[in-house]
């Protein structure tokens, strides 16, 4: 350990600045980044194997709305297997609410937002009632949401009279494949997409510079200078790129505001709330926790709460993506959310991930699925490259865990 | 410096000569020596780190020969071990302070595990092997069923078991790392008497321990090694070796005082704690018996007892009836009656309490030093239920410094620390709570002398600003070291306090045996709470207190 060296670090004037080399800076801490790298290799892989294609307007703003719902899931996934717990029962969650609104919308002709919040009031119920039986009665989650993709699905094999529903009225399915396109203009390209963009790069620089001012006066150690301003660069360059694709497709989908709004908090409650604090101690170690003074049931009650919550999220957005609720739908989707958390890095024991890892990870699944489907691969040899990928990113997990000594 | 002076040969079984051991960046052993004669309990002594167990992994083939440089000689011949398959050919076991045991199986399948006894079709004979299972039992003087699942046994009888499965392959050399730290003084005399009855029999032992007493009842020769160097191998029938001089070998230095100064100057009562009744948490009786004490500012209050007094389960019990069903009692602070009914509420009353077992119920280990320190306060950096992450690591650095944490950062995990600096994050966490009571549960537990110092001056410093701290230890001399005063605990019930001027050994052990104190029903069968008013995995009871 280079223990001796830092630990003389008086506290100085001038910054304490890490390591200069951004390649240096990537591979100190391979666990972190490998998904990363991994994310880049994947997506220049398939763009150069479909010509470019991959990276075409239509493709980007293609996995956006097809993996959407995915990544709302995720979200909720990674904080239940943060906590140490598993839930089986999003699929049957998202048929269920996107059931609950057709039905009510469709079957009923209420206007659209009833049928959205009555989704979400079911997802939050679903979430009270799996909460309840994990946090209170004390029943592994594994069993109690296995129990509840059972009885979701019936619910909405019940809801639906066995039979789909469709379809929505305009401004339902406006919500998982609409635009917001021409605002204020452009030539040949959303230019409201480019200010929207914009905007969020200049939000990002200006928050990362003020954690930086803040880092120094704490005397902690910062990036060093050009280190810094490459990484602002690098997400400047990318999200605009991004964005330019975007406005030179069909705007700005609302899917994806709903996402990066989600994406942002669900970020910030993890790495700095309480909440989210607590959800990292209970998952790395129960007792100690409960020592600690920290609520355990009450924690665990509210992280499946937010789980239907997330699912109705989820469950809107497939129903308005699909037009219409069938009683098959979201079928693994369990599985995918899971499979992106663990791909992002979070452990198999719980305590540990991220959920801009488990974003990376549900993107990695998106991009190969996709690129895949571009280069027109086998369905069947898919599933099999989308297991591989799963088992290797949690081997590579497994691997580094034991190189670095822990556990 | 080193007075090898014992005659070398014929008459050694093992000879390790010149190991060195070294790792990416650290040299683990260097030119470390050691020398055991046939048919002795050979004591091996150092500080956390020293090196111990590197040296032990190196002779079991753990580390295969060639990872390391020197020579070692076993039996009177040279040993090239390439894993512990070949050690264990060899006639050489290790007995870890972790048991290696499955405890669902029973004791007969545990002992053969791996070397089963088979019949004909190769399928197990389970008459022979339950048959042979009770002449192995026998040699360490168990009185078992080879039946009975092992987990319904105490630490101390699986202690026993792990042995007996070790004597059953034919073994020249036994090694046991800690083989009593998890055990309570009746469990470590047998296992003590056990390797006496052993030693008769011709086999030779090696043994790891921190416990000196022990080391000096029972050894032939003890091997001091610090910083991964031999210091010294002291005869221990020859020369008139004491604690003392071992202490001095292991740390270097002497030890003029094991226990900081303090001037005593206590205030008001700050704690109160009257008739206090707690029963067990799963079985019909009383762990914890109309128990009053109090405590007062700037005084360090010790709580003796033997395993099973209910030590731990009243502290617990107290800091929100963390620990079995409250049935009564009433708690004061500065004469107020207050309520603490969950942690929240006592850590919110001014009440912390340290586990004895740390890495279980104390740290998340697989998470950095700051999370740690601000686990229990984390409202006091919070604004709007938002941590403030530059606070927090303010605040942890502040505790790294004044604790003298040794971590590169703090952001270093705690699972990688030393067990002493694994205890003093757990202490800058109680102290970052800011509470006025600190009920601290056998805080020098498995750490070295250097640290347990360092710990001590840590409590005193606290009472100092007038804190009051409660100490449970099971090591008689640290409450005397340490105390203003001691309460005895026996059978969950107070049977005296003395002030630290009547205070001795002698004295406290008539009443901690007080009342019966010896003949406490033990718990033979650990029982796993559920729910979240108790930390899971038989917490109710220590390892040492499950034993019989």
């Amino acid at each position: 350990m280079s223990g001796s060296t830092l630990t003389k670090d008086k506290p100085a004037p001038t910054p304490r600045t890490g390591t200069a080399n951004p390649f240096v800076a990537i591979t100190q801490n391979l666990r972190e980044s490998g998904i990363y790298i991994a994310f880049v290799v994947v997506v220049v892989l398939f763009a150069i194997l479909t010509d470019g294609l991959s990276l075409s307007p239509g493709n980007i703003t293609n996995i956006v709305l097809q993996y959407s719902y995915v990544l709302v899931l995720a979200i909720g996934m990674l904080i239940v297997i943060v906590a140490g717990h598993i839930d089986l029962s999003v699929g049957s969650v998202v048929a269920l609410t996107g059931a609950v609104s057709a039905q009510l919308v469709i079957g009923s002709s209420q206007p659209w937002w009833v049928g959205v919040l009555a989704a979400l009031g079911v997802g939050l119920v679903i979430g009270a009632w799996q909460g309840f039986w994990v946090a209170v009665v004390g029943i592994p989650a594994f069993i109690v949401t296995l129990a509840g993709m059972l009885l979701f699905r019936g619910l909405t094999f019940f809801v639906l009279n066995n039979v789909s529903l469709s379809p929505f009225p305009q401004q339902y399915g406006k919500i998982a494949t609409g635009f917001s396109n021409g605002l204020i203009g452009g030539n040949g390209y959303d230019a409201f997409t480019l200010l929207i963009a914009v905007l969020a790069v200049v939000a990002f620089a200006v928050s990362q510079v003020r954690t930086r001012i803040v880092k120094i006066r704490y005397q902690q150690v910062v990036d060093a200078m050009p280190l810094f301003v490459l990484k602002i660069v690098a997400v400047a360059a990318v999200v605009m790129a991004f964005a330019w694709q975007l406005a030179n497709s069909r705007g700005l989908p609302y899917v994806l505001v709903i996402l990066a709004v989600l994406i942002l908090t669900y970020s910030m409650v993890m790495k700095s709330s309480v909440f989210g604090r607590q959800v990292y101690a209970i998952g790395g170690n129960l007792a100690a926790a409960q020592l600690s003074g920290v609520n355990v049931r009450r924690v665990n009650f509210w992280i499946f709460v937010n789980m239907g919550f997330l699912a109705a999220v989820a469950g809107v957005i497939f129903s308005s993506r699909s037009n219409g609720a069938q009683p098959s739908a979201g079928n693994s989707f369990e599985l995918d959310a899971i499979a992106a958390a663990f791909i992002g890095g979070a452990a198999v024991t719980g305590g540990v991930g991220k959920i801009q890892g488990a974003m990376i990870g549900g993107l990695l699944v998106g991009v190969i699925s996709n690129g895949m489907q571009l280069l027109g691969v086998d369905q069947s040899l898919q599933s099999v490259i989308k297991g591989l990928v799963l088992l290797l990113a949690v081997a590579f997990d497994v691997f580094n865990k034991r190189r670095s000594g822990v556990r | 410096m080193t007075e090898n002076t014992r005659a070398t040969g014929a008459e050694n079984i093992l000879e390790m000569r010149s190991i060195t051991k070294t790792f990416p960046g650290v040299k683990a052993l260097s030119e470390v020596s050691l020398s055991v004669r046939r048919g002795e309990v050979h004591a091996i002594c150092g500080e956390n780190g020293a090196g111990k167990s590197t040296l032990m992994k190196v002779l079991s083939g753990v580390y295969p020969h060639g990872t390391y440089e020197g020579e070692i000689h076993f039996d009177g011949k040279l040993s090239t071990f390439s894993g512990i398959v070949d050690s264990e050919k060899a006639g050489i076991a290790i007995i870890h302070q972790e048991l290696a045991l499955v405890p669902y199986l029973s004791v007969a399948e545990n002992l053969f595990l791996g070397n089963e006894i088979k019949g004909r079709g190769g399928l197990i004979d389970w008459n022979r092997t339950n048959g042979e299972a009770s002449k192995l039992l026998a040699r360490v003087g168990l009185a078992e069923n080879p039946t009975t699942p092992i987990g319904q046994l105490g630490v101390g009888k699986q202690q026993l078991v792990e042995i007996a499965k070790a004597l059953s392959k034919d073994v020249k050399l036994l090694i046991l790392d800690e083989p009593t730290a998890a055990l309570n003084d009746n469990d470590s005399a047998h296992l003590l008497d056990l390797l006496r009855q052993l030693r008769e029999e011709g086999m030779t032992s090696i043994m790891i321990s921190h416990k000196l007493n022990e080391i000096e009842a029972i050894s032939d020769a003890v091997t001091i090694i610090r910083d991964g160097q031999t210091i010294e191998t002291l005869d221990m029938r020859a020369d008139a070796v004491t604690e003392d001089r071992i202490i001095r070998g292991m740390v270097g230095r002497d030890l003029d005082s094991r226990y900081p100064e303090r001037e005593s100057r206590p205030g008001e009562e700050i704690l109160r704690i009257e008739d206090w009744t707690v029963g067990h948490a799963s079985q019909d009786r009383l762990v914890v018996d109309h128990a009053s004490l109090n405590v007062r500012a700037g005084e360090v209050v010790g709580i003796a007892g033997l395993m099973g007094a209910g030590r731990t389960e009243l502290a617990m019990s107290v800091f929100g009836r963390s620990y079995g069903r409250y049935l009564g009692g009433r708690l004061y602070l500065h004469g107020k009656p207050v309520q603490a009914r969950s942690v929240r509420e006592a850590i919110k009353v001014g009440l912390a309490y340290a586990t004895e077992d740390r890495k279980k119920f104390g740290l998340n280990l697989i998470d950095d030093i700051k999370r740690n320190v601000s686990a229990a306060a984390l409202g006091k950096l919070a604004t709007g239920g938002f941590v403030d992450a530059n606070e927090e690591i303010k605040v942890a650095e502040d505790s790294k410094r004044s604790m003298n944490i040794k971590a590169p950062t703090v952001s270093a995990l705690t699972g990688k620390l030393s067990g002493g600096n694994q205890q003093k994050v757990v202490l800058s966490k109680w102290i970052f709570s800011d509470p006025e009571v600190l009920i601290l549960d056998e805080p020098t537990r498995g750490i070295d002398v250097g640290a347990k110092y360092e710990i001590y001056t840590i409590i005193n410093r606290l009472v100092a600003a007038g804190k009051a701290v409660i100490v449970i230890s099971s090591e008689l001399p640290e409450l005397l070291g340490i105390c203003d005063r001691i309460y005895t605990l026996s059978a969950g019930r107070i049977t005296g306090q003395l002030p630290i001027e009547q205070a001795s050994q002698e004295s406290l052990m008539v009443l901690m045996t007080k009342g019966g104190g010896l003949t406490t029903e033990p718990d033979p069968h650990p029982t796993t709470p559920s729910g979240d008013d108790l930390p899971p995995s038989g917490d109710d009871l220590t390892p040492q207190e499950r034993t019989a």
